[in-house]
């Protein structure tokens, strides 16, 4: 503990070790936050003056509003996929480069490559790979899964969503479970295969029931990328076509943006908000229940 | 059974190299169209080019107006993590060694508040800003940086100070030095390798972002380079070869970076998830 004397000096110590970042996480982060529970009981429409009090109507509103719930069941199913998706590629990439093998960090490098790009770049990347290449390879080769752009289907444009995502993420991921694994104590895993563990026996008995904490990060973050989908969304699909492949945060965005109802946005993005933090905390303390002392 | 593992460990590292294609061929298909002329890309995107078209470079290079894009890009960033990194760093240092019930409730406060997705916040931010006529400038920009990025930068630090012993300080401390002082030259240094942790996470994160720069930053000249390569790939849609080349240049930085400093980047992206 380190103390000084005089209530001026402590609150000068103070003021220059936490004001910068205090005052700035307030303005930006706390101040906008409870501004924003107010203005889902307002009605600005972006130009106006003055705003009016409504009430609940913004929250009625958010349940009357099926392309809201269009979009974040669609959000949901999508988040599902590509958190399984994502993680149990990346854990196999992580279980097969921490092997010991020739060039694992080359290995590890490429596939870290996709997390070093935006998404707005990664998007119009493989927007050219579908539109074109997949297209042109697909007529080529008489592939009818690629004859036609997934981009023009709705249902495949979904799915062309969850290929990049998983693609893009996977090798974050991979880094995180990497660390996990290394972190997997040697002795133990001696002491196993002295007394005979197999292979598939450590990973299911010893290297997964350690490797918890590394599944909640994993999921939590990718939890958390998933319902925040925007960047990717807007370059890779920009909603379409005709609106099918619209996440949620997109939807938000045009809500407030676009149709100028600030009111009714800033209310589903509160709904969003509080579902989201419902299950990500719920994520957490369920699989916080899980976790073993090594 | 040695030949046989060695027969699996080829066939694994085979299927490796398939995968490794998977993640990479993107990118190679990217920079081998950028040289080609429109009409080759869509008559055949796999082919190599049969002449380089570095036209397309430079109708790139001046449309997306990348020398100013990426100027802009580069303030911002660099201007940001270092001052993420100082902030935090001097507020989670005075949150470990002043164990106050305000200063629990104020760290708390930093780390519950990093559930709260941005698409919260950003109505009424733009609002406020907006009112006070602050949108559109750059140091507005990376002041909401600073407000964003602090919580996750306080909270890794302040795992890490908690480590380091305080007889370090407070010798410092009995030699004369000022608090200021003891921080800048005692703890700072040590607290290098989270630093570059947390600048690491937070380039990534800033010199990407494409839905902050594109609430806050309105007019052309202000724009960072995810925001100018999404202009010049929506108003330009017809013309492959350019678009191609817009994405290159937006890439080649990042590349020439991680080309020399990848070690670091992988070794940060890991510190960071285990904390």
């Amino acid at each position: 503990m380190l103390t000084e004397k005089g209530l001026w000096t402590r609150l000068r110590t103070r003021l220059i070790f936490t004001g910068p970042t205090l005052f700035a996480f307030a303005t930006v982060m706390i101040i906008p936050f409870l501004y924003g529970i107010y203005l889902t009981f307002t009605n600005w429409d972006g130009i106006a003056v003055d705003q009016n009090f409504v009430g609940w109507d913004n929250y009625i509103g958010v349940f009357k509003d099926t392309v809201f719930w269009k979009s974040f069941g669609m959000t949901l199913e999508y988040v599902f996929i590509t958190v399984v998706l994502t993680n149990a590629v990346a854990f196999l990439l992580a279980y097969a480069v921490t092997r010991g093998m020739k060039a694992q960090g080359w290995f590890r490098a490429g596939f870290f490559l996709p997390n070093l790009v935006g998404g707005i770049v990664l998007g119009f990347i493989w927007q050219f790979i579908f539109n074109q290449v997949l297209v042109f390879a697909g007529q080529k080769m008489n592939l009818t899964l690629f004859s036609t752009s997934w981009l023009a289907d709705p249902d495949k444009a979904f799915w062309a969503l969850i290929v990049v995502t998983v693609w893009q993420y996977a090798g974050y991921m991979m880094v995180i479970y990497i660390a996990g694994l290394m972190n997997v104590p040697k002795d133990v895993m001696e002491a196993a295969s002295i007394d005979g563990a197999s292979n598939r026996k450590m990973l299911a008995r010893i290297v997964l029931p350690l490797m918890v904490p590394s599944f909640i990060v994993c999921i939590f973050l990718s939890l958390q990328r998933g319902f925040m989908v925007y960047d990717l969304n807007v370059s890779l699909t920009s909603g379409g076509p005709f609106k099918s492949t619209e996440m949620v945060s997109m939807h938000v965005y045009e809500q407030a943006f676009l149709a100028r109802d600030y009111g009714l946005g800033q209310a589903e993005a509160f709904v969003l908000f509080i579902l989201v933090a419902a299950i990500t905390l719920l994520q957490v303390y369920f699989s916080k229940k899980l976790e073993v002392e090594a | 059974m040695a030949g046989q593992s060695r027969i699996l460990n080829g066939i694994k590292f085979i299927a490796l190299i398939i995968v490794m294609i998977l993640f990479v061929f993107p990118f190679v298909l990217l920079i081998v169209n950028s040289f080609k002329a429109n009409q080759a890309i869509t008559s055949d995107p796999l082919g190599l080019p049969s002449s380089f078209q570095f036209d397309n470079y430079v109708n790139a290079f001046d449309k997306m107006g990348y020398v100013s894009a990426f100027s802009n890009s580069l303030l911002i960033t660099i201007a940001g993590v270092l001052l993420i990194a100082l902030f935090a760093a001097m507020t989670a240092h005075y949150f470990v060694r002043h164990k106050s019930k305000l200063n629990q409730y104020l760290f708390f406060l930093m780390v519950a508040a990093m559930i709260i997705p941005f698409q919260a916040i950003m109505i009424p931010l733009v609002k406020i800003y907006g009112s006070l006529s602050l949108l559109d400038n750059k140091w507005s920009l990376i002041y909401m940086y600073i407000g964003f990025g602090s919580p996750l930068a306080v909270f890794i630090y302040h795992g890490f100070i908690k480590s380091i012993p305080l007889e370090l300080e407070e010798a410092a401390l009995m030699d004369g030095c000022g608090r200021v002082q003891t921080f800048f030259r005692i703890v700072l240094p040590v607290l290098l390798p989270t630093t570059v942790t947390i600048s690491v996470l937070n380039v990534l994160w800033i010199w990407n972002d494409f839905l902050l720069p594109s609430l806050v930053l309105t007019s052309s000249e202000q724009r960072t380079l995810p925001l100018s390569t999404f202009y010049f790939y929506g108003t330009y849609t017809v013309d492959y070869g350019p678009l191609m080349a817009g994405l290159v240049l937006t890439l080649l930085p990042v590349l020439i970076v991680y080309l020399f400093a990848q070690k670091y980047i992988i070794q940060g992206v890991m510190q960071g998830a285990i904390k």
